[in-house]
């Protein structure tokens, strides 16, 4: 068995004609054409369009994050089998300082968008939690989550790409030694920024999970987006047998078994609410199950995003084939929109509840997405094309990843 | 060796001198139509079961029928205990299946238990284990499985099974010692 490594250019940089290198220009048009949309379609519908803008703005960043966890979790476990597919992660979670800019119009309107902003005096379990929701400390937890998060993709991708002109295994150590309090940081992050970005949106509800179940649904959201760029390239001849279907089975593997975790999660978080029946925690789902259109969009979400994707992927083989592969990973995308969608929307109905009442899809939500999806392929793709290698060539591992066998 | 000695042998037991060659060597056997036959390595060797022209296994199978059988039957338990033998309202909850989520756990955790008594039932069952003696431990040449052997043996059921013939052959084919393993 021959370990040496002997990657051509071809195999692991960008063709000249790829897609990704227009894909800023063509991002940063579709971003800002869908921004732009989006906005001019919301005048005078202004708490739909923040409402659109945070469930966009969401959807993105839960991508970035899902990265972010691929990077940490690779060096905290010494994984050798993902050194191949590690730099697309660390590519995604280079896109964080986007999300600190994209935060800004949701900082400027926090007061028209969270209910705590301007909620009145005598709500007794508000005045509970007026300490927390201090403006001044809610911006600072928004600016310290932002920073970690950029601080975090940046120091990975640095070492990360320093090594490919150093090699050595100095790099190497160091991310590992940093891996466990980066997973730590990233795991009190993650949760408090869930906690005070949607589900303070109903602050009278409270569940102690929900952190663990938006982070369930951003690792299977950057698990699809990582299997579908390598589908991509692979399609216009590059990374050709370096990743092969023995990295993609276990691309799957993580895809399936986090889709049935977000599956646990959210289970574990409805079942303790519905027996506890509490009146203040039952509200959360009553706003998801009474309102017209909103049980069929929980029934459907239940569906898509566990019980068909849970059959389809267990079968080995589905994780194995391009064309399985691409359709579990574009419907898992398709439905981790839905879940935030799902999160995010029917709190519009504390604000306005006389217009939102019920299940209420627009236009304005689908520009939104376009617009913050565009501008954050346009940042992805401008770190893609950028002349480094799409494989750290001097990860200490890369032979063992190339190596790389299941059975 | 006439037919009568054959009747007593169990088969043929080969050493290669590496990974390498017994892959190789497996994959000539695999051509050669031999069916009942096996290997014996120290460690996990990639690729072996390609080489050696494995079907694939039935313990998967066996795990997911189990699963959803111990899944099913939880349900039903349950569902018979508290709905229907004798009706338990807890705190207000409908005394029927309504109550499905109290259920789930249970349900879920009696799924996992089918699936992994499953995944080991099957991989017995398939793997004819446990067995108090095997005749290849007649050999002390097995020994070497669990320390540097990379070994072959072949059975003398197969039908392309010849004492002499199949001897030579696994020498052709690389085998730096061949061994008759006697019933």
């Amino acid at each position: 068995m021959d370990h040496a490594v002997n990657l051509s250019t071809e195999q692991v940089s960008l063709s000249e004609s790829s897609i990704w290198h227009k894909l800023p220009v063509i991002g940063g048009i579709v971003g800002i054409v869908g921004l732009g949309a989006g906005f001019a379609l919301g005048q005078g519908h202004k708490l739909e369009l923040l409402y659109s803008y945070l469930f966009a703005y969401l959807y993105f960043l839960t991508i970035a994050l899902g990265g972010l966890f691929f990077v940490i979790l690779h060096h905290l476990c010494r994984a050798g089998w993902s050194v191949v597919v590690r730099r697309l992660a660390e590519h995604i979670a280079w896109t964080m300082p986007l999300f600190a800019v994209l935060f800004l119009p949701i900082a400027i309107s926090y007061g028209d968008i969270f209910y705590w902003a301007n909620a009145p005096a005598d709500d007794a379990i508000l005045a509970h939690k007026a300490a927390y929701f201090e403006p001044a400390f809610f911006f600072a937890r928004a600016v310290f989550y932002l920073v970690t998060w950029i601080l975090l993709a940046r120091f990975y991708n640095r070492l990360s790409k320093a090594q490919d002109e150093t090699g050595g295994i100095e790099a190497t150590r160091k991310m590992q030694t940093w891996s466990a309090i980066s997973m730590v940081l990233f795991g009190v992050t993650i949760n408090f920024a869930s906690f005070d970005w949607i589900m303070s949106l109903d602050p009278h509800w409270f569940s102690t999970i929900f952190g663990v179940y938006f982070f369930s649904g951003s690792f299977v959201a950057a698990l699809a987006t990582m299997i579908l760029i390598v589908l991509q390239l692979q399609r216009s001849g590059q990374l050709q047998n370096v990743v092969t279907f023995e990295h993609f089975h276990d691309l799957g593997k993580l895809l399936f078994a986090f889709t049935v975790f977000w599956a646990y999660i959210g289970f574990s978080q409805f079942m303790l609410i519905w027996y506890g029946n509490l009146p203040e925690e039952t509200a959360w789902f009553d706003h998801r199950w009474g309102p017209e259109g909103w049980q069929m969009v929980s029934i459907v979400l239940a569906a898509g995003h566990f019980a068909l994707p849970f059959l389809f992927l267990l079968f080995s083989d589905h994780k194995r084939r391009r064309w399985s592969l691409t359709f579990a990973s574009v419907w898992m995308l398709a439905f981790h929109a839905i879940d935030i969608y799902w999160l995010v929307m029917p709190n519009l109905a504390l604000m306005d509840h006389d217009t939102f009442h019920d299940f209420h899809p627009s236009l304005i939500n689908v520009a939104c997405f376009l617009g913050v999806g565009g501008l954050f392929m346009a940042v992805l793709a401008w770190r893609m094309k950028e002349p480094a290698p799409l494989v750290p060539i001097k990860d200490p591992r890369l032979a063992e990843s190339l190596a790389f066998e299941n059975i | 060796m006439s037919d009568n000695a054959t009747a007593t042998t169990y088969g043929l037991l080969a050493e290669f001198p590496g990974p390498e060659a017994l892959l190789k060597a497996c994959e000539k056997i695999r051509d050669e139509g031999f069916e009942s036959w096996d290997t014996h390595v120290p460690f996990p060797l990639h690729g072996l079961e390609k080489a050696m022209g494995l079907k694939r296994s039935w313990v998967s199978f066996f795990c997911l029928v189990m699963g959803l059988s111990g899944a099913a039957l939880g349900m039903l338990f349950q569902w018979w205990v508290s709905a229907e033998a004798y009706p338990l309202i807890i705190s207000g909850k409908p005394a029927g299946i309504m109550s499905w989520p109290a259920f789930i756990p249970v349900t879920f955790e009696c799924g996992v238990l089918g699936g992994a008594s499953g995944a080991l039932l099957g991989f017995l069952i398939l793997a004819r284990l446990p067995q108090h003696h095997h005749p290849l431990f007649n050999n002390e040449l097995i020994h070497k499985a669990t320390d540097d052997g990379f070994l072959v043996s072949i059975e003398a059921v197969d039908e392309k099974f010849d004492l002499d013939g199949t001897s030579s052959f696994l020498k052709e084919i690389g085998a730096t010692r061949v061994e008759e393993v006697r019933a």
